[in-house]
């Protein structure tokens, strides 16, 4: 029987893990904040792989490794695959999920723009805050996928990209 | 008398949306050793920890009322007992007991033998300060607070200092009176 706990624990301990280093701990460092979501994001990711790769045989390469976050590793997670896999063939992948569990949790202003143009005045925008609200969330998962993969030998770095809400794309660059 | 609140809560456990409680263990483990890198100091971390919990808990309260349908609590006896039997189940899947009532009723023990926070946890030497649980203590306090009960709750004993079983110290310092909004009405 597998031990289970009801969601929104899980839910309200990374929401105030993320506000609380947000808007406690580096208020006024962003930079600072998402480091540390990603590290704790790292860690969670480093075990769960290890925990869930411990009775399959290693991967032959970083295609596969990469479908095993796609599908096992995202299943375990969330319920659901990843939707899409794209890659370049020279070390990016890019990871969508069209319904991002832990976007789907919060409120997002519908004019909220993409977040790619986030212009740090002294009065901010509205969706501008929204999306780096989301943004600073979604530090935790990249972490998270960057720790799993870093686990199974492949060091790369990983980004989020929302410009499609609700979808959520990670980018994923494998360092050669 | 009043409704009979549902006496456990496995019925809405089974209801709730849930997660494995690993992925919830691991989570928790990887925050709480974060913050102690983050913070250094081992009390700091217990205080961050449960702010973090009171926080939390003044949210939850809404889920639990929501999701629990339990009535009115007549006493504060029936209050912990709701918490140890259907609030623990309903959120963490385990059941908690009362025990080690004070004569005037104010003071009193949730005891809890099954924890999923602590699964694969052993604290290190460096940390043996840590109250590594106190997530769950801010918890109930923030969560009583928004039904007009200010607490204190503290650890009596926690299995990762060696004691057989986790318990829970809560006392009742003030019951506030509740403001009913009669400027609705005006």
């Amino acid at each position: 029987m597998v031990r289970e706990v009801s969601e929104s624990c899980l839910d309200s301990v990374i929401r105030e893990m993320v506000s609380c280093y947000c808007n406690v701990f580096y208020a006024h460092k962003p930079d600072l904040a998402a480091r540390r979501i990603e590290a704790i994001g790292y860690q969670l990711g480093f075990q769960l792989s290890e925990r869930y790769t411990m009775e399959r045989p290693p991967f032959n390469d970083n295609l596969e490794a990469i479908k095993f976050i796609c599908k096992d590793f995202w299943s375990n997670l969330f319920k659901k695959q990843i939707d899409n896999l794209r890659t370049n063939h020279r070390g990016t992948f890019v990871l969508q999920d069209n319904k991002f569990r832990w976007l789907t949790r919060m409120s997002i202003d519908s004019s909220a723009d993409n977040g790619s143009s986030v212009e740090d005045n002294s009065a901010p925008a509205a969706e501008n805050k929204t999306a780096h609200a989301i943004s600073m969330h979604l530090y935790f998962p990249c972490g998270i996928i960057r720790g799993a993969l870093s686990n199974l030998g492949i060091p790369c770095a990983v980004s989020a990209d929302i410009s499609n809400l609700p979808a959520c794309s990670f980018v994923i660059s494998i360092k050669a | 008398m009043a409704p009979v609140a549902p006496r456990s809560g496995d019925a809405i456990f089974a209801n709730v949306e849930r997660v494995n409680a690993e992925l919830f263990t691991l989570t928790y483990g990887a925050i709480v050793r974060q913050l102690l890198t983050d913070l250094e100091e081992v009390d700091e971390v217990n205080k961050q920890l449960d702010q973090m919990g009171y926080n939390i808990g003044i949210r939850l309260i809404d889920e639990f009322l929501a999701k629990s349908n339990v009535s009115r609590c007549v006493d504060f006896r029936e209050t912990t007992d709701v918490i140890a039997k259907v609030g623990f189940k309903m959120f963490l899947g385990v059941t908690a007991s009362v025990a080690n009532w004070d004569a005037d009723g104010t003071c009193c023990s949730i005891i809890l033998e099954d924890n999923p926070l602590v699964d694969f946890v052993e604290l290190p030497d460096n940390c043996q300060g840590l109250y590594y649980c106190n997530i769950l203590s801010g918890v109930i306090r923030g969560a009583l607070e928004m039904v007009s009960m200010k607490t204190e709750v503290t650890w009596i004993r926690d299995v990762l200092r060696g004691d057989d079983a986790f318990e829970l110290q809560v006392k009742l310092l003030k019951q506030v009176p509740e403001e009913y909004p009669y400027k609705d009405d005006e």
